[in-house]
């Protein structure tokens, strides 16, 4: 039977088996190549995605899981946390081979959501899940102080 | 390590020889050379598109397929870049040395990738006749350099000529600044305007460079921002991974448990079961499941039935070979790697001497995205879709796996999502892979192959793990007198196509970097012995410089304490006549501070003791110093600072040196705190990150400060030469905080303490 869920504003439906991650589900049947694999264990966090607002991996969370749920990948991210990451991001030049950034950025936009202006302590909590082999973490913290610096506390969510 | 000899080494290998260049070819380039351009003729053709294209090498009037820069009528310039972009921002260094010379925008500058075609796109840090493209040794920047430069500046003079004509005044009174050709009368054009007539014209017989006073753009801070960020922070950038053909399947690879082993019987039937899997065909490397998506594709893997023939499997555990190592190193087997003076009688004769030994682990390179590859094949045609590293050597293995000729192969290079050395292989183990499927399945449909994390640590290739055995003697001055060391670890050159480089009975990956080739001591004796292991090895950012230089930098901060003097100041008597290393070294204690103590000591907070040590290393023609300052508490170290000191020639773009030196830095501490990849009766202990453990965002130094020196020199590379350094800098403090000396990787404080009483 068909799943169904909100992925990017959009409703979808997908027939598919119920356990796959819907990391394969986004990739391999919506086309959304934005989101990574990098581990399939949740050791990394380049597939990190938000459900219901929440930074989730979704290498293991099965599309069943999902059902009725609203996914954000990195092609719908558009809260204004979200945007101020970005702009960080490109401001810093936080990337290097750019794979795992997606997850980063998902990561660092939910932390900005929740937490307006995270202390390192704070970022290294919510951050430590992902991993860059190519440790650009010092740009990524620097960013993510910079996004919150960007951000009035109240929009942060919006 | 010599890597002009590369091409040579490949020459005689029989798939490249064919792709030599002809007769024809080497003619236009030596004429061409001859006339002024040292590195990549350029040819100038008609307009393609009515754009200006600067051609290649193999250009004839009528081929635009080979330019190094396009000009289009929407004002972009287009740099085609050889080397790909794996992270280390080859993809705007390499536009911003044309940008310079053409005096361009920045905004309109923009990159693409190359394809597969030699000598145009040829490395000539492999050799001088451009006869393999790739990317590698950290030569991408000073190999283009001058190349690009022309390139810029044949496009530049183009130009004004073009204007100089439409406005009917000398070219002499034509400027270009900033994107926009000018004459003092007022008029102006952009690039785009004038590259259609700029298209038609001949070639200038010379043009000038510029003087690197002149430059605007090149080694400016703030003024060259990475031309991919944009596209890597919204996910956007194309990987490999992400290419979606039609009708495309992907396919995961069984591959045997054991190194060596090989398929002795396959019973399908369970995963051809998976809904989903379409086909499971057996190919050289193992037993391909295909399905309609990956998650199919794993789950028939995880049904696959194969039983395997292990009797020619490697099946020592890697305890067995280091105590191997211990036995053969200097022994009957040796190779002398090096001997000058009279290392045992020096040592006799020394007022103290130190003996130790260092061992180093396999690792795994671990970039993010797991190799993967696609490729669309038909009777006369393959196309690969892949974060290429070594391209036209990709070109040739595609071509004997799907038997068709190198010329029928093309080549799409992808951004890599990483690779740090992985994707650089003589067999091009995934592409041959990916290929092979496309070929057993008869090229019904495209696919894309992928490695799970899983395949990639347990997939071998890994940095040899290497055992050294060093006897460095003091006199009573405390003058280093005498240097001995042997060296135990397999050839990554051996048995490949690459073997041509092994020189002398060396493999000079086994042992480049050493101690008595970069410190000055009278007497001295090296020897290598390769191990024989089944075991796949490969490079892995800085080569062998990972380890050798751990070796020697450790070792010469022991020998600066055994003859009481600073580590700089010890370092710096031997390197009297290395003045470009020890200006690093000068720079980098400046800058961190070394005459100052602590404020309160070696007391860090929560009982901790804190420490302070320094390395430096040269390779790849790049010179890196790093003070590291380090906390150990609990036997836990955590790296607080990193003051570093780079000579990589001009900085072209400066931001990305120091992106490259923090990158070197978190990839060297991975490897120094957990990397370590073992073998239990063959079997590889480790299968994902859990186990095979990197530096994550908590465990990262807070403060990395990154010093490049001034200078006029030709670019050299940065990708690697800051990864050396850095363990031993780390080594060396926690030996200043602690007393424990740090021989084996990864860092084990307990076990260190343990076997020093």
């Amino acid at each position: 039977m068909a799943i169904k869920l909100t992925v990017n504003n959009q409703p979808q439906e997908l027939d598919v088996d119920p356990q796959m991650p819907l990391l394969w589900a986004i990739r391999d049947h919506l086309k959304l190549t934005g989101t990574k694999f990098g581990c399939g264990m949740a050791l990394c966090g380049a597939c990190t995605v938000h459900i219901d607002g929440q930074p989730t991996r979704s290498c293991v969370t099965p599309i069943s899981a999902v059902a009725g749920k609203s996914v954000t990948t990195i092609e719908g991210l558009s809260t204004a946390a979200g945007k101020a990451v970005q702009t960080a991001w490109v401001g810093l030049d936080v990337p290097q081979c750019g794979y795992c950034q997606s997850g980063q950025i998902m990561s660092a936009s939910a932390l900005l959501a929740a937490n307006s202006k995270p202390t390192d302590a704070d970022i290294d909590a919510a951050m430590a899940g992902n991993i860059c082999r190519c440790a650009t973490y010092v740009r990524i913290r620097a960013a993510i102080h910079q996004a919150a610096d960007s951000l009035p506390a109240s929009q942060a969510k919006s | 390590m010599d890597l002009r000899n590369i091409e040579d080494s490949l020459a005689t290998w029989p798939p490249l020889a064919r792709l030599g260049v002809t007769r024809r070819d080497f003619l236009r380039f030596t004429t061409i050379a001859g006339s002024g351009l040292t590195l990549g003729a350029i040819i100038p053709a008609a307009a393609k598109n009515s754009a200006l294209t600067v051609l290649g090498v193999e250009g004839t009037p009528g081929d635009y397929s080979t330019p190094f820069v396009r000009i289009d009528p929407d004002n972009t310039v287009t740099v085609i870049c050889k080397h790909v972009e794996a992270g280390q921002g080859v993809w705007t260094g390499l536009p911003a040395v044309v940008a310079e010379e053409l005096d361009a925008s920045w905004d309109q500058m923009r990159a693409e990738s190359s394809p597969a075609k030699v000598p145009t796109y040829g490395n000539f840090a492999f050799g001088p006749k451009g006869n393999v493209q790739g990317t590698g040794g950290s030569t991408s920047m000073a190999n283009s350099w001058d190349q690009l430069r022309h390139a810029g500046a044949y496009a530049r003079a183009m130009l004004v000529q073009a204007a100089a004509n439409r406005w009917k005044v000398p070219a002499s009174e034509i400027t270009v600044s900033d994107g926009v050709v000018a004459h003092k009368s007022g008029k102006k054009a952009t690039f785009g305007e004038l590259a259609a007539a700029a298209g038609k014209l001949p070639l200038p017989t010379e043009v000038k460079l510029k003087d690197p006073s002149q430059f605007k753009l090149i080694g400016r801070e703030k003024k060259l921002p990475r031309l991919d960020s944009h596209a890597k922070s919204t996910g956007t950038q194309q990987f490999a991974i992400d290419v979606m053909l039609p009708d495309m399947m992907t396919a995961v690879v069984l591959r045997p448990p054991r190194f060596g082993a090989k398929v002795q019987s396959i019973d399908p039937a369970a995963a051809k079961a998976v809904p989903g899997v379409v086909d499971v065909v057996q190919i050289p490397r193992g037993v391909a499941v295909v399905a309609r998506d990956t998650w199919a594709a794993k789950k028939g893997r995880d049904a696959l039935k194969v039983s395997w023939d292990e009797s020619a499997a490697e099946k020592r555990s890697t305890d067995a070979l280091f105590k191997e190592y211990r036995q053969i190193s200097g022994g009957a087997e040796a190779v002398k790697v090096e001997s000058r003076g009279d290392a045992d009688a020096a040592l006799k004769k020394a007022a103290k001497v130190i003996d130790a030994e260092f061992e180093f682990p396999y690792l795994a390179h671990a970039p993010m995205e797991p190799l993967t590859a696609v490729a669309r094949l038909s009777t006369d045609k393959c196309e690969i879709w892949a974060g290429c590293q070594f391209h036209t050597i990709d070109q040739v293995n595609a071509a004997q796996a799907s038997g068709l000729k190198p010329e029928q192969v093309f080549i799409n290079t992808l951004a890599a999502g990483g690779t740090f050395g992985r994707r650089a292989t003589a067999d091009s183990d995934y592409i041959a892979e990916v290929v092979s499927i496309a070929k057993a399945t008869g090229g019904k449909y495209p696919v894309k192959l992928i490695w799970t994390r899983e395949d990639d640590i347990t997939g071998g290739r890994y940095r040899p793990a290497t055992y050294h055995h060093v006897t460095a003697g003091l006199s009573q001055d405390g003058k280093l007198v005498a240097v001995k060391q042997d060296v135990v670890n397999q050839s990554i050159m051996a048995g490949g196509p690459m073997a041509g480089l092994i020189k002398d009975g060396v493999d000079p990956t086994s042992v480049e970097g050493g101690t008595t080739e970069q410190y000055e001591v009278e007497n001295a004796h090296v020897t290598w012995t390769q191990a024989k292991v089944g075991v796949p090895i490969l490079w892995w950012r800085s080569v062998g410089h990972t380890h050798t230089g751990f070796v020697k930098e450790v070792l010469v901060d022991e020998l600066a304490q055994a003859a009481g003097k600073d580590p700089i100041a010890y370092r710096l008597t031997l390197l009297e006549k290395n003045p470009r290393q020890a200006a690093v070294l000068k720079l980098v204690a400046q800058k961190a501070g070394w005459d100052k103590p602590f404020p309160n000591g070696q007391a860090g907070p929560n009982g901790g003791r804190r420490g302070r040590g320094v390395a430096i290393h040269e390779s790849f023609g790049t010179v890196v110093a790093h003070v590291a300052e380090v906390t150990v508490k609990d036997g836990t170290v955590t790296v607080d600072r990193v003051v570093t000191a780079v000579d990589c020639g001009i900085a072209v773009t400066p931001d990305v040196v120091r992106a490259q030196m923090q990158s070197c830095i978190g990839y060297g501490l991975s490897a120094a705190l957990y990397g370590k990849i073992s073998l239990t009766d063959g079997k590889v202990d480790q299968t994902n990150f859990h186990q095979y453990r990197v530096m994550r965002i908590n465990e990262m130094p807070r403060n990395i400060e990154i010093h490049i020196l001034p200078s006029t020199n030709p670019p050299s590379g940065v990708g690697e030469p800051g990864t050396p350094p850095i363990a031993p800098a780390v080594a060396n403090a926690v030996r200043a905080a602690t007393g424990i000396k740090l021989h084996k990787l990864p860092f084990d404080l307990a076990a260190a303490q343990a076997a020093k009483t």
